[in-house]
């Protein structure tokens, strides 16, 4: 039979493989990933009890008579949404580590950029399903009409987690790599959390107070510029963190 | 023990790498960080403080205390010097992947970590005379906390890698995007603060100065410039011989 | 060339392997057989000259299709543990593009003899049965190159008369076979080639035939305590 070149097989061209673009790639890193998580449920636990106790602490360090529920709501949902997203972060890239499995998704003919966007997309749907409850459960326990304004909340929310991921999913990489992981990405992160943390709560307590909400647009023209520009660039960067 | 030539080869090359690494070792240690950039850098610190202390003006609100504002200020625009030129290093070293770049970003982090520091600490020396309170969350000061924070992350970040082209590597990418944060972090702030002003007291921010305060600050700036250039060389001569060290102890261990 | 820092890991190779030949890579801890067969695999791009597989360079942008037809077994399972086996080997198939996968993965898992135990979760298989798994999940694309890094390790009689036949059957359809192994009976029984490595370089290279197993096996064993 003819030889077999590297790239071509004879007799074999209807059953040819197709190699996933982008997209599909991203998908199935993405699927993957939720299979894995799906499978223990761990992970997605913890990061939703971590995030009602915060709730609950925050409530019970707070003096209802000197501070309005209004005005401390929104501070506490954004805060604990950031420290529970950096939980499902860590363990990211956790299981690529375990038996460098990493190394199966690196020598497959799939873009680079598809691991990380993968993987992003994985950690979006985790931090949005924590959030899916912790923001429900904020309104409940501090006794806050969120309800009303549940539409441009789910918005700002969309948002946020889309700058946290972004940011995490390749700092989780690096992290994952250095003896330092758990303190890392932590520390790495938080520093760029922080506007969108900022604008988060700045919109979503001027949206509660009524406010118009030209008044929160400029808060919101941040964080669509940081989702837009962060995840551009940690895209970029990420095969930059692979060994080469 | 049966000694056949590959194995005398051995010795001999095991027996010089060990000889460089202890000479390596020992030129840590040398005082030789000492040098003419130092001393002047020095000098011109000492002569720039001469002439604020004695030959400067005190500001007529302000008293005293505002003399701190020379120290304060060009330690602010040295600090975001030391960033810029780790960005930039960081830039060259993702594109050429040389190594030296990698070296100056890490001696400038370390310097710039040190003016920043310098200027959280004289901020509020500062403020509190003027201000009556220690911390006040202005733009700059906001701003050049959240430049510590990020200083703080990459050395941090450096010191948990041992492999010397990861670290790089991994610094670079946090240099890079610190720099990407900056302009983000500054619009937060400024919004933030146009919306909840702050008590002010007099316009500290942009005092308007009589040329012989301006030129002190002048004076003061490029001392400071001075201060920092001779502290990333002293700084980077040591990541050098770091450097050094590292590869002959690899090469040590390849080799047996 | 691939230098780690100033540490030449791998230096000065070249060989040329063509479909159905198979090459016994024989050297002691430290000789850069694992960084030649990770450059092989496109995980590592060389410091300086060219790496081509099938004439193409792996980690270029035309290597995608070059990448999909070679295959990387290493004594790391490279599994998710908490997926079961077919998952794994699914991932993978389809991961190459197969457009078939489950079947293809069921046939893989089939040649392994770990088909019974497509369902369980890899972490809950012995080492062994994990290795079988990992080998699955590497042939499952037919790769025409298959890189193996100590592919026996932990392999009991049935999953090693497996691995050889499943290597076996690749080489038949013009696959080219590279087997980094220290059981040197095990590497020389499949090879048509042999080498032994030191220090980054090919300290011998030559044709299965011209090797007579004995005197073989005594100076590798002196290359080899000579490192020590």
């Amino acid at each position: 039979m003819p030889e077999a070149t590297l790239t071509s097989v004879p007799g074999r061209e209807l059953d040819a493989p197709q190699l996933p673009g982008l997209v599909r790639a991203t998908w199935l890193v993405a699927r993957k990933d939720l299979a894995i998580e799906f499978r223990t449920r761990t992970a997605y636990f913890s990061a939703l009890v971590f995030a009602l106790l915060g709730l609950t602490i925050f409530y019970f360090a707070w003096d209802p008579t000197a501070v309005a529920a209004i005005d401390l709501a929104p501070g506490v949902l954004w805060v604990i949404f950031t420290f529970s997203g950096l939980l499902g972060l860590q363990r990211s890239f956790g299981v690529e580590q375990a038996d460098r499995a990493m190394d199966a998704l690196l020598a497959a003919p799939v873009e680079r950029e598809a691991i990380y966007l993968g993987k992003a997309v994985a950690n979006f749907l985790f931090v949005a399903g924590v959030q899916v409850v912790a923001i429900p459960a904020v309104a409940l326990f501090y006794n806050v009409p969120l309800g009303n304004i549940w539409l441009s909340l789910t918005g700002i929310a969309v948002l946020a987690a889309l700058g946290i991921v972004a940011v995490g999913t390749l700092f989780s990489a690096m992290a994952v790599n250095t003896r330092l992981a758990e303190l890392l990405l932590p520390m790495l992160s938080l520093p760029f959390f922080v506007p969108i943390v900022m604008a988060a709560a700045q919109t979503t307590s001027r949206l509660l107070a009524g406010r118009p909400e030209s008044e929160a647009w400029p808060w919101l023209r941040i964080l669509l510029g940081f989702d837009l520009v962060f995840i551009l660039a940690c895209a970029i960067a990420f095969p930059y963190t692979l060994d080469e | 023990m049966t000694t056949p030539s590959t194995g005398r080869d051995e010795t001999a090359r095991t027996a010089s790498a060990r000889s460089r690494l202890a000479a390596a070792e020992a030129a840590q240690g040398r005082p030789a960080l000492i040098d003419g950039w130092i001393i002047a850098a020095a000098l011109a610190v000492i002569a720039a403080y001469v002439r604020v202390i004695w030959f400067t003006p005190a500001e007529a609100t302000q008293g005293l205390a505002q003399k701190i504002y020379y120290l304060h200020l060009p330690a602010a625009l040295n600090a975001y010097l030391a960033f810029g030129v780790v960005f930039v290093t960081s830039i060259v070293y993702l594109w050429l992947r040389e190594e030296r770049a990698d070296l100056v970003a890490e001696a400038s982090a370390e310097v710039g970590l040190l003016f920043t520091t310098v200027v959280l600490v004289t901020g509020p020396i500062w403020a509190k005379p003027i201000w009556g309170t220690w911390w006040t969350w202005d733009a700059r000061l906001t701003l050049t906390l959240f430049l510590w924070f990020i200083y703080a992350g990459y050395i941090v970040l450096r010191g948990a890698i041992v492999e010397p082209s990861l670290r790089a590597r991994y610094s670079a990418v946090l240099g890079i995007l610190g720099a990407l944060l900056i302009p983000f972090i500054h619009m937060s702030v400024y919004l933030f603060r146009t919306l909840h002003p702050m008590p002010i007291v007099l316009k500290p921010d942009r005092p308007s100065l009589p040329p012989e305060m301006l030129h002190t600050l002048m004076f003061s700036f490029a001392a400071f410039v001075l201060v920092y250039l001779a502290l990333v060389r002293a700084r980077y001569r040591l990541s050098v011989e770091r450097a050094r060290v590292e590869e002959l102890e690899a090469s040590l261990e390849g080799g047996r | 060339m691939r230098a780690f820092g100033s540490r030449r890991a791998v230096d000065g190779v070249s060989l040329a392997l063509r479909g159905g030949e198979c090459l016994a890579l024989f050297g002691p801890n430290g000789a850069g057989k694992t960084t030649l067969l990770r450059l092989l695999a496109g995980l590592l791009a060389p410091s300086a000259g060219t790496c081509l597989v099938g004439g193409v360079a792996l980690r270029a942008e035309g290597g995608r299709a070059a990448r999909s037809r070679v295959g990387l077994i290493s004594h790391a399972s490279m599994l998710y543990s908490a997926l079961t086996s077919r998952e794994n080997v699914e991932f993978a198939a389809k991961m190459y593009g197969l457009r078939h996968p489950a079947e293809a993965a069921l046939r893989a898992l089939k040649a392994m003899r770990v088909a019974d135990r497509a369902d369980t979760p890899v972490r809950a298989l012995s080492r062994g049965l994990q290795q079988r798994v990992s080998i699955a999940r590497a042939i499952v694309h037919e790769p025409l190159l298959l890189l193996c890094d100590e592919p026996y390790t932990g392999l009991d009689e049935v999953g090693s008369a497996a691995l050889t036949e499943a290597l076996g059957e690749r080489r038949a359809h013009g696959a080219a076979l590279m087997l980094v192994t220290h059981n040197l009976s095990e590497g020389l029984a499949l090879a048509t080639h042999a080498a032994i490595m030191r220090r980054g370089r090919f300290a011998r290279y030559e044709e299965r035939a011209r090797v007579d197993g004995a005197s073989y096996a005594s100076a590798y064993r002196e290359l080899v305590t000579a490192d020590a």
